[in-house]
C-alpha cells in the first residue's frame, strides 16, 4: 500500500552524523561501582522511596513508588545493596541535585520474581496501573508517562510508533530498531489493543533503510493493520505533530494535542518497554544511549538507567580536545554540568564535543527581521516576534504569539543570521510564565485561606459572645427564682441582692472564700513538723540565701526569706528543682 | 413641526426607558477595581503596607487613600502592574514600608519551640499546626513569608529560610552575551 505523505512546514536540514554510530551494534554496559537512580525522572514528578539504607535490592526491585497524577515507579537496574538515600547531581540543565537511591551492585545481577500481565484478560485500569509500576515512561526524551498517554481507551484511531530519529548523531532508535523490531511490534501492538486504535503507522526517516527492513518484516507478523512508512529526512521529522503531520496529513492547532485528532504517538523505545514489561514483567531498568562526537569508538551501549555518564565515557574514549559533553542532540540537548549525573529514562545520547566539532556560538548581533527563522519553524510560528517579546519581558504578549507551541527544536536559532540564541529566550521566557502561574496560584491559594480566616474569626466572635449571653440569661433567671430563700445570699444586704450582677458578684466571693477554707488546712502546719521537715526546710533556706547572694540570682528570692514564708519557700524550692 | 417634537420625544422616552432598565438589569455588583488591584497583590497578607492584609490595602488605593508603592513583596514588579492598571507613573518602592527580599517561608526550631500557640494565632493564613504545649510546624506550600510570626514567638525560634532552588522550581535565565577575549 502506498500511503500519501504530506510535508510539515519549515524544517531543516542539519548535517545528520548519523554514520559514525549507526554500524555499531548495541553492547551491554559493564556495570558500574555504584548505580545512581534517581527517584525523579523528570522535572513534573518524583517517586516516593520505599527502601532504607542497607537493604538488600534486586534487580527489577521497586524502588520509589509513583507518587502524584504524573508519577510512575523507579527499580533497581540490578541486584546489590542500597548504600544511600541523598541527593545527588540530576541530569538537567540546571546542574541541581535530586532525591537519588545510590545503590552498589553485587554483580549477581539476580532478579527479582517477574509476573507478566495477560492485558487482554486483566481490566484496563489494571494494565494501566501495571505500565505505571513497571515505570514506563516516554523514552524518546521528554519521559512522559505512558500510562497517562494511553489515555481513556477511545477516540484513538491511528497509533503512530515514532522512529524518526531526525536529530543529528543519535543512532540509539535506529539500532534498536535493526535488533530488536519483533519486540517494537509486539509492544506496538499491545499498545494498540490498551489505545483502541484501528491502525499502527511505523515513521522512520528514510536515511535508516536497514531499520525501515527489519520493521517491515516484524509488522508483516502482526495480526493488526500496520504499515511501516519511510519519511523523509528533514529535522525534526521526529517531532510528534510533524510526524502526525507528514503521516495522516492532520495539522494540529494551537494549542491542541494529537490525542485530540485522533492520533497518538510514542516512541520505538517505548514500544520496546512496554513489551518487555508486559509480556515478561520486566519494569524499566535499561535502555540504549548512543556514545557519539569526538570520540575514538563511537558506539551503543545498553545502560542501565542510574550509570554515572563519567563511568559511560571511557567505553567510547574521548579525544583530549573533547571541551564539553551534550546529552541529548545537538539541536535540543544541553551541555552536562557535571559528569557524575546518572544516566535517565529519556537520556538517548552523550554527545562529546569539541571546538572543531561544535565551534562555540558567534557573538549576537540585531535581529534584522529577514524572517528566515518564520520560514524555518516547524509549528507555524513566528520566532522573530516571540523573540522580541521573551527579550523584553512582555510574557502576555509571547503567549499570544503561541509561545507554548515552540517545541524548542532550535530550527529558527540554526537559521539565523545574527546567531541570536532565539531558543534560550523562549526557555527564559516559558519558566518565567510558569514561575508566574505558580505565584498567582499561590497567592489565590493564599487570599482564599485569609478569607476564611477571617470569617472564622468572626464567627468565633459570635459564638462565644452568643455563649455569654445565654449563660448570663440563665443566671439571672436562676436567681429570679430562688431569690431570698437562698443562703448564700443571707450575708449579703438586701438593696445589693436587688442588683442581680452585684448578687453575684457576691455569691462568687462567698463561694471563692468556702472553697479558700477547705483548701487552707491542707498546708502542713508548722508547728507540727517533724524534724526531718525542719532540717529540709532549712536547708532550702540556706541554698536559697547563697543563690541569691550570686550575681545572676532572681531579685525575687531575698523577699521570700522571711520565717513564716512555708508555702513560698516550697514554691521556690520546686522552682530551683525545675 | 408638532409631529416631528412628538417622534423625537417618543425616541427619547423610549431610549430612556431602555437605558433605565439596563442600568438595572446590567448592574455591577461591588467594586471592580478593587478585585483587580487585589488580583495584583502578592496576598502575603503582612500588613507592611500598613493595612491589615491585601483586601483592605487595596480598598484604599482604590480610595485613593494610600499609595500604590506600599507592598514590598509585590516588589518593582508588582508597582509597575499596578502603575499600569491605575494609569499612575511608577515610583519606586517607599522605604518606610520595608525592603523587597527574595522570598522566604518561616521555619519553626522544633527543639527550642515550647508550643505556645502565639504564632498559630498570627498566622493570617493558618498555615501552622500545633496545639497548646504541643510542638508547632509550618506547612511551608502554604506559607506566604509574611513574617507576622517571628514577633510574637517568646523564644524566637522562627527563622526565615529562603526558598531554595530545586529542579521544579529552577527558571532558565536571561541569555546574556558572552564577552570572550578576541584570539
Amino acid at each position: 500500500m502506498i500511503t500519501k505523505l504530506f510535508n510539515f512546514h519549515g524544517g531543516v536540514k542539519p548535517d545528520p552524523h548519523k554514520a559514525e554510530s549507526a554500524d555499531a551494534p548495541i553492547r551491554p554496559a559493564p556495570l558500574p561501582p555504584m548505580l545512581v537512580v534517581p527517584l525523579r525522572q523528570n522535572a513534573r514528578s518524583q517517586a516516593h522511596c520505599i527502601v532504607e539504607v542497607g537493604d538488600k535490592v534486586l534487580k527489577g526491585q521497586r524502588v520509589g513508588d509513583a507518587e502524584g497524577m504524573l508519577g510512575t515507579a523507579v527499580h533497581a537496574p540490578t541486584s546489590g545493596t542500597v548504600r544511600e538515600v541523598t541527593e545527588h547531581p540530576m541530569a538537567h540543565p540546571s546542574g541541581l541535585s535530586t532525591h537519588c537511591v545510590l545503590i552498589e551492585p553485587d554483580g549477581r545481577d539476580e532478579w527479582v520474581e517477574r509476573t507478566p500481565l495477560d492485558y487482554l484478560k486483566a481490566p484496563r485500569a489494571h494494565a494501566l496501573a501495571f505500565l505505571r509500576d513497571a515505570g514506563i515512561v516516554g523514552m524518546g526524551g521528554a519521559a512522559f508517562p505512558s500510562h497517562i498517554k494511553l489515555g481513556k481507551g477511545s477516540g484513538i484511531d491511528t497509533l503512530i510508533i515514532n522512529g524518526g530519529e531526525c536529530e543529528p548523531w543519535i543512532t540509539c532508535d535506529d539500532r534498536l530498531m535493526r535488533e530488536r523490531a519483533e519486540g517494537i511490534m509486539a509492544g506496538a501492538r499491545i499498545l494498540f489493543d490498551l489505545i483502541g486504535a484501528k491502525r499502527v503507522v511505523v515513521g522512520i526517516e528514510d536515511n535508516k533503510p536497514e531499520a525501515i527492513d527489519a520493521m517491515r518484516t516484524a509488522s508483516a507478523g502482526l495480526e493488526v493493520p500496520a504499515e511501516v512508512v519511510a519519511v523523509p529526512s528533514l529535522y525534526p521529522a521526529g517531532g510528534e505533530k510533524q510526524l502526525i503531520r507528514v503521516l495522516t496529513g492532520i495539522e494540529i492547532p494551537h494549542g491542541k494535542l494529537g490525542s485530540e485528532y485522533g492520533v497518538q504517538c510514542f516512541n520505538v523505545g517505548t514500544a520496546l518497554a512496554v513489551h518487555r514489561a508486559i509480556n515478561f514483567g520486566e519494569p524499566l531498568i535499561s535502555r540504549i544511549v548512543t556514545l557519539t562526537g569526538n570520540v575514538a569508538r563511537p558506539a551503543n551501549y545498553e545502560v542501565l538507567i542510574g550509570t554515572p555518564v563519567e563511568a559511560l565515557l571511557p567505553l567510547a574514549e574521548p579525544r583530549p580536545d573533547t571541551d564539553r559533553f551534550i546529552l541529548g542532540g545537538p539541536m535540543m540537548g544541553f551541555a552536562l554540568p557535571d559528569l557524575r549525573v546518572p544516566i535517565l529514562k529519556g537520556s538517548n545520547c552523550v554527545i562529546a564535543a569539541s571546538p572543531a566539532l561544535f565551534p562555540s556560538p558567534q557573538p549576537e548581533l540585531p535581529c534584522i527581521r529577514c524572517g528566515a527563522c518564520a520560514r524555518a519553524c516547524p509549528a507555524d510560528l513566528q520566532p522573530f516576534e516571540l523573540y522580541w517579546y521573551a527579550r523584553s519581558r512582555n510574557f502576555g504578549k509571547a503567549q499570544e504569539y503561541n509561545l507554548f507551541d515552540c517545541i524548542e527544536c532550535g530550527c529558527c536559532a540554526f537559521v539565523c543570521p545574527s546567531h541570536i540564541p532565539l531558543v534560550d529566550y523562549y526557555r527564559f521566557a516559558k519558566s518565567e510564565i510558569w514561575a508566574r502561574e505558580r505565584d498567582l496560584m499561590a497567592s489565590d491559594k493564599a487570599r482564599e485561606r485569609f478569607e476564611f480566616r477571617n470569617f472564622r474569626q468572626e464567627r468565633e466572635k459570635e459564638e462565644k459572645a452568643a455563649r455569654l449571653a445565654a449563660k448570663a440569661a440563665e443566671t439571672k433567671a436562676k436567681l429570679a427564682t430562688r431569690e431570698p430563700a437562698e443562703d448564700n445570699l443571707a450575708a449579703v444586704p438586701s438593696t445589693e441582692a436587688e442588683d442581680p450582677k452585684k448578687a453575684l458578684i457576691a455569691a462568687a466571693l462567698a463561694r471563692a472564700k468556702a472553697q479558700k477554707a477547705v483548701v487552707a488546712p491542707r498546708n502542713i502546719d508548722i508547728d507540727t513538723l517533724s524534724p526531718e521537715q525542719q532540717a529540709e526546710i532549712e536547708a532550702i533556706d540556706a541554698r536559697r540565701k547563697s543563690s541569691a547572694n550570686a550575681p545572676e540570682a532572681p531579685g525575687k528570692a531575698p523577699a521570700d526569706s522571711s520565717p513564716p514564708a512555708q508555702v513560698p519557700a516550697t514554691e521556690s524550692d520546686e522552682a530551683t528543682r525545675q | 413641526m408638532l409631529s416631528a417634537l412628538l417622534i423625537m420625544a417618543g425616541i427619547a422616552l423610549v431610549l430612556g426607558a431602555a437605558l433605565g432598565y439596563a442600568s438595572i438589569r446590567f448592574k455591577v455588583e461591588g467594586d471592580p477595581l478593587v478585585e483587580k488591584i487585589d488580583a495584583i497583590l502578592p496576598q502575603t497578607q503582612c500588613g507592611q503596607c500598613s493595612y491589615p492584609g491585601c483586601k483592605p490595602y487595596a480598598q484604599a488605593i482604590a480610595n485613593g487613600e494610600a499609595d500604590i508603592n506600599q507592598c514590598p513583596p509585590g516588589g518593582e514588579e508588582g508597582i509597575r502592574a499596578l502603575a499600569d492598571l491605575l494609569g499612575r507613573e511608577f515610583k519606586p518602592l517607599s522605604e518606610e514600608h520595608g525592603v523587597e527580599k527574595p522570598k522566604a517561608v518561616a521555619f519553626i526550631d522544633e527543639q527550642t519551640c515550647i508550643g505556645c500557640t502565639l504564632c498559630i494565632q498570627a498566622c493570617p493564613v493558618d498555615a501552622i499546626v500545633g496545639a497548646a504545649k504541643q510542638m508547632h510546624t509550618v506547612v511551608a506550600p502554604l506559607c506566604t513569608g509574611c513574617e507576622l510570626c517571628l514577633a510574637p514567638c517568646p523564644v524566637d525560634c522562627i527563622t526565615m529560610e529562603p526558598i531554595r532552588e530545586t529542579v521544579e522550581n529552577w527558571k532558565w535565565k536571561y541569555p546574556v552575551v558572552e564577552i570572550r577575549k578576541a584570539a
